[in-house]
């Protein structure tokens, strides 16, 4: 069947809440109104309204009030409006989710699920087009994924879901409607901790994930003639599929990583250090790296093309490290 | 109240409502990006708790309150371009409606982390009190920002202090689409105050007197040094919670119900029973406002947009060197 990133999201949580009672969803107008994005239209009808239960405006409630489920061998999907406002339950997710199983010896599993629309290139401004992957990356105890098509958006949230970790899960909003693709009527997975291997190719490696995928892929395609690329999408953040990473860094020779998310302190930063301690031998160029610049995400439109990387980017990047 | 006050009051019920009603229309015409959040209905607690602040007080708005801006003396041609995302925006173009602020005429940007701004509204009566300036901070929040910790915890350190805040809760009945019993347990957001050790009052924010009585006395309190105020006005928006909302999850019924207590409605009624000439109020204001709002909207249609490179100015109070720049 033909779904949209957002279609395939839904169809994650309708299908996990009739498969397993202790799935909830819970959030911010999630209920009658069927989410800000309607991500989840329709589900409290079908499941109750103690199932899909519309929260008080209190992310950090939201993030708590699911652990509290949870050790109670609940299932929650906890939705942020926003992923902005991940923020406002920052303490939560960092100190009470992802430090449980270990403060209590392994007494207890924390599977609850914290997802919600990031990322920019839609005017949002400041507040509704962040990407705060990193923030999360750098806390043991957490996964972190973030799907860029639909057949990844719906087997990763189902796994998700199934997790006893807590999982955050960064949806891409400027995908939601943007992409369509043909899944499976029947139900499957997508496994958290492994890569995608979307092109192969001999010249050069794009590692990426979430929005940029798309302008990735499409550059590997414009540019066939001129370069080889390998394309891998990282699909998880945390933790990282390295096996896939250094194997095609080490085939290729020469790996650039795009983000969205700003250079400095993101998962970039991370994956090149290592590909560069354990890869050197086998390079034959800098691991480079393009993401958003050092700022903020701004509204105008001619600032926010700035800042975010962009198809002309990625292809000035994949010449310049093609080139070395 | 002297006749000229009671008519300077319409102009700014009519001036809010205006400029917000040719935002609304600039959106369906698809001229703006970013979200429009319409404050209409709700002019009466603006207006209220705004018109008799000095240049030196403070107002904290929440995101529906640009006409805030307006009655505590922000340019409307600034205020339009903010919108526009255009370089004369207080963000001058960063971000648009109420995320940059007027420094200048004491009204603070807020992020959009709803009732984010009650601490520093909290922090800066702190500032107030400890040296003696008899200024005041007005916070406004909504109803569904008051299940934020935030909110709690300045009102507690308000109350600790006593300081010169005042805690103005617009209580619109839905938060987005989640209506008020599924928001908090209590009758009141007001009933709260006093497990903060302040007094709490709850009053019609549609009716213009209700709430400038009420704001006189909570801002004559916090300059008094007699502490902060909660002060929760009932009222309602008759738009969605953004113009892409169709807010179906609302009664007609009820629609109609508030449309009958709309404030400038209930403000004419007044205007009439003193018997001024209501029919050339009407005209002059409606000739006055509108002429403001073309103005403003053909300034900010016609303002430059900024450029790429502009994105990364005022970052540092210094540019600092990062290659990503
Ligand atoms: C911390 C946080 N969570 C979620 C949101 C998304 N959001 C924006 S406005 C809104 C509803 C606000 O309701 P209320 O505070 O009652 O103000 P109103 O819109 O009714 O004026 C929500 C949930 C947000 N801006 N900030």
């Amino acid at each position: 069947m033909l779904v949209t990133y957002i279609e395939a999201i839904r169809q994650a949580m309708d299908e996990e809440l009739a498969r397993d009672g202790n799935v909830l969803l819970m959030g911010e107008d999630v209920g009658v109104l069927g989410g800000a994005f309607k991500a989840s239209a329709g589900l409290q009808e079908k499941h109750g309204a103690d199932r899909v239960i519309d929260m008080p405006i209190s992310e950090s409630l939201i993030v708590g009030a699911g652990v509290g489920l949870a050790v109670q061998g609940m299932r929650p999907v906890l939705e942020m409006q926003f992923i902005d406002f991940i923020a406002c339950g920052f303490d939560q997710i960092v100190n009470t989710a992802a430090t449980l199983r270990y403060r209590h010896g392994g007494q207890t599993a924390c599977p609850i699920v914290v997802r919600g629309p990031s990322g920019g290139g839609v005017h949002g401004g400041l507040y509704h087009s962040q990407n705060p992957e990193a923030w999360f990356c750098h806390v043991p105890g957490l996964k972190v994924v973030a799907p860029a098509t639909a057949y990844d958006a719906k087997g990763l949230l189902k796994s998700a879901i199934r997790d006893d970790d807590p999982v955050i899960y960064f949806e891409h909003k400027f995908l939601y409607r943007r992409i369509k693709e043909e899944i499976p009527a029947e139900e499957f997975l997508v496994p958290i901790g492994k890569a995608a291997l979307r092109k192969e190719g001999r010249d050069l490696t794009v590692v990426t994930y979430g929005a940029p995928v798309h302008a990735v892929m499409k550059a590997a395609r414009d540019m066939a003639a001129e370069v080889d690329i390998e394309v891998i999408d990282l699909r998880t953040l945390l933790p990282i599929d390295w096996a896939t990473v250094k194997g095609s860094a080490r085939k290729t020779g020469k790996v650039l990583i795009v983000h969205e998310a700003r250079l400095s302190g993101g998962i970039g930063g991370e994956v090149a250090a290592r590909i560069a301690q354990d890869c050197f031998e086998e390079l034959d160029g800098p691991v480079m790296r393009l993401a958003a610049r050092d700022v903020h995400t701004p509204f105008a439109p001619a600032m926010e093309d700035y800042v975010l990387p962009n198809q002309e980017k990625v292809t000035e990047a994949i010449r310049k490290l093609a080139a070395y | 109240m002297t006749e000229q006050k009671d008519r300077e009051l319409y102009r700014w019920l009519r001036l809010i409502r205006e400029f917000e009603g040719r935002i609304s229309a600039l959106d369906k015409q698809g001229k703006l990006m970013g979200g429009v959040y319409s404050g209409k209905g709700q002019e009466a607690v603006t207006v209220g708790f705004c018109h008799d602040l000095r240049l030196d007080d403070w107002i904290f708005p929440l995101h529906r309150d640009l006409g805030a801006f307006l009655v505590k003396g922000a340019d409307p041609k600034r205020l339009m371009a903010q919108i526009f995302g255009k370089r004369d925006g207080f963000a001058k173009g960063k971000d648009s409606y109420l995320h940059g602020g007027d420094l200048a005429n004491g009204i603070f940007g807020a992020t959009s982390c709803l009732g984010a701004t009650l601490p520093v509204a909290a922090g800066m009566a702190y500032k107030f009190k400890i040296r003696k300036e008899d200024r005041v901070a007005i916070a406004f929040f909504g109803e569904g920002a008051s299940s934020r910790g935030d909110v709690h915890e300045a009102m507690n350190f308000a109350g600790v202090h006593r300081l010169p805040v005042v805690f103005v809760c617009e209580n619109n009945f839905y938060a987005y689409s989640t209506p008020n019993e599924l928001q908090f347990g209590a009758d009141n957001v007001a009933d709260r105050a006093v497990g903060y050790g302040f007094k709490g009052e709850v009053v019609n924010g549609n009716d213009l007197h209700a709430v400038m009585k009420t704001a006189g006395k909570a801002i004559d309190r916090a300059r008094r040094g007699d502490g902060p105020t909660l002060v929760e006005c009932k009222t309602y928006r008759y738009h969605g919670h953004s113009e892409h909302d169709r807010a179906d999850y609302r009664s007609e019924e009820e629609v109609i119900t508030w449309e009958s207590r709309d404030p400038i409605f209930l403000w004419e009624i007044y205007l009439e029973k003193r018997k001024y000439d209501i029919a050339a109020i009407r005209k002059g204001t409606g000739e006055e406002v509108t002429r403001i709002v073309e103005e403003a909207v053909a300034f900010a249609e016609a303002g430059a947009s900024p450029e790429g490179p502009e994105a990364m100015e005022d970052l540092y109070a210094m540019p600092i060197d990062t290659e990503a720049r």
